[in-house]
């Protein structure tokens, strides 16, 4: 089976008048597995919304090649194939809606594929149902929430039946309980529709669930693995100007004043057990 | 400069079918001063009330008084008020519309009427707040700086407007951990300064609780409860109940108490939570 992304070292400079500008991304090689739950960190500029728009093709490498389901996206001829395959939901959502009613929204992809409407009909309403939002089907999408909106565009993508689904910073604009709302549904799509995720994000609080993480930093991976190992670095985290979860930061602490603790707790729940274990 | 707010209720859209009532008899009184948190989640009214607060939105009952004058009295001249009270609003930067980052930052203090020379000392002291050096990007067009840099050209903006009482909407959204501490440092050398009044609207529990002395928390247009932040964070479940998180290290403090571990219940920073477990954890050694 062909991986979901493959990513094999790729450079990207933005360019102004024809000449390159910035190297945005340095040489990045990343494969992502179909079903797998990446989470990328880094502050910004440090190049992960770059990254991220050469999984749909939205962006082209100066060099090395992208590969979508095994599509490479250099060539024109597969675009189509490529942003089917890979769906992408940004950080504004009032910028991603494109009806005056939610159904209509929700149906402007798959009718864009050229789907049968029957088909249509039956899309939406699975889509609508997945994220939760099926009672909201006839109203007006400014109407809504900014959670409820960007679950909106969840929805519009899922109804275009992708394999894969990137989001870039879908939660930056949410108060936390849209942001709670959000995370569900894409924990959702990952476990239940078996759709891979590739999140970006400035809250580590979301990658602790994550299968693997990604941090990024002047256009390079500088960490990656486990929620855990990664976390673990929290000097290092620091340095690149990053949070860590605070139950990570007080192990860390801990750690430092003699206590015998695990350097890779993440969650309170956790905390409390290897408190209440300690000798 | 104070200001208080006495029975304040606004509605949106009175008579029509998408009539709402955003504030519901409102009371909150804010010393000169004072720095102090807004909290609440979305459409909970907090931006709703801090429109009011420069006579942006005029109130449907009650009163504004800010400085001992009543801002909705007819006879007051809104511009007075708008020159003392100065309000960032979410995502300033898309407000920018100047050809460089002097300009922009110069377009507010050159309506107040100051001189060139005063508006160049404004401009410049506004860019030092900031953080934003002055030779490198005074000429710069603010439409091709960094997202962190063009909130910065549209906060100081408002700040070379030296307004006694200084209310952002949300200054941080959106911003990653570095820029956003970087942003409530420099709000926070700002108020110390001056010692001029400031209100910050936030949902981040986090970045309210580092820098006010006050949290005011607002749930369906109303003032549910406010206090000192380490108040305001023990009360979990109310806060959970209307959408509001406290911080990870309150979640921790409460389990442990729950499993009967005696602990202080009003700590919410690492610095806090990790001085009293180690107490209790050498407490325990000594027994």
């Amino acid at each position: 089976m062909p991986k979901m992304v493959d990513v094999q070292n790729i450079q990207f400079y933005y360019k102004s008048d024809g000449e390159d500008i910035m190297l945005a991304l340095k040489d990045i090689t990343i494969a992502v597995e179909p079903g797998e739950f990446i989470v990328i960190i880094g502050h910004n500029g440090s190049g992960k919304s770059t990254l991220a728009k050469h999984m749909n093709a939205l962006l082209l490498p100066t060099k090395g090649d992208v590969f979508v389901k095994g599509f490479n996206t250099k060539d024109e001829a597969n675009v189509w194939n490529i942003r089917q395959n890979a769906g992408m939901v940004f950080q504004n959502p009032d910028n991603q809606i494109v009806a005056t009613i939610v159904e209509e929204d929700v149906a402007f992809g798959p009718e864009n594929l050229g789907v049968p409407s029957a088909e249509i009909r039956g899309r939406v309403e699975e889509a609508l149902d997945i994220v939760d939002m099926t009672e909201y089907r006839d109203k007006a999408p400014h109407l809504l929430s900014g959670g409820q909106k960007q679950r909106i565009a969840i929805a519009g993508i899922i109804a275009m039946r992708p394999n894969c689904i990137i989001f870039d910073e879908p939660t930056a604009m949410l108060d936390p309980s849209g942001r709670r709302e959000v995370i569900r549904t894409i924990k959702k799509l990952n476990k239940e529709e078996n759709i891979t995720i590739v999140h970006i994000t400035h809250f580590m609080e979301e990658a602790v669930n994550a299968d693997r993480v990604i941090v990024m930093e002047d256009g390079q991976i500088v960490l990656e693995g486990t929620p855990k190992e990664v976390f673990s670095n929290v000097e290092q985290l620091k340095e690149f100007g990053l949070d860590v979860p605070q139950i990570t930061d007080l192990t860390n602490e801990l750690i430092k004043e003699g206590i015998d603790l695990p350097k890779d707790i993440l969650t309170v729940d956790e905390m409390v057990m290897e408190l209440c274990q300690l000798k | 400069m104070s200001i208080e707010v006495e029975n304040l209720t606004y509605i949106y859209n009175p008579g029509s079918p998408f009539e709402t009532k955003a504030l519901e008899d409102v009371n909150v009184e804010i010393k000169s001063g004072e720095f102090v948190g807004l909290i609440g989640h979305t459409g909970s009214g907090k931006s709703t009330l801090v429109q009011h607060l420069n006579g942006l939105i005029k109130p449907t009952s009650g009163k504004i008084v800010v400085n001992g004058i009543d801002i909705t009295d007819k006879t007051v001249k809104l511009s007075d008020i708008r020159r003392k009270v100065g309000l960032v609003f979410q995502y300033p930067e898309h407000q920018l519309f100047e050809e460089t980052v002097y300009k922009d930052i110069a377009f507010g203090p050159q309506n107040l009427g100051l001189t060139e020379t005063e508006i160049d000392e404004r401009v410049r002291e506004a860019m030092e707040l900031v953080k934003l050096p002055f030779d490198e990007l005074k000429d710069r067009s603010p439409f091709e700086l960094s997202g962190g840099q063009k909130r910065r050209v549209a906060i100081a903006g408002v700040f070379a407007m030296k307004p006694e009482v200084l209310v952002l909407d949300e200054p941080t959204s959106g911003l990653d951990p570095r820029t956003r501490d970087e942003v409530l440092e420099e709000i926070k050398t700002l108020h110390d300064r001056y010692k001029n009044t400031v209100i910050l609207v936030s949902h981040s529990m986090e970045d309210v609780a580092k820098l006010v002395e006050r949290i005011i928390v607002m749930h369906n247009g109303k003032i549910i409860f406010q206090g000192t932040p380490r108040d305001v964070f023990k009360e979990v479940e109310t806060l959970e109940s209307i959408g509001l998180g406290v911080p990870q290290i309150s979640y921790l403090i409460r389990a442990l108490r729950e499993k009967g571990i005696n602990l202080k219940d009003d700590i919410f920073t690492v610095e806090e939570a990790k001085k009293e477990i180690l107490k209790w954890i050498r407490s325990r050694k000594n027994v």
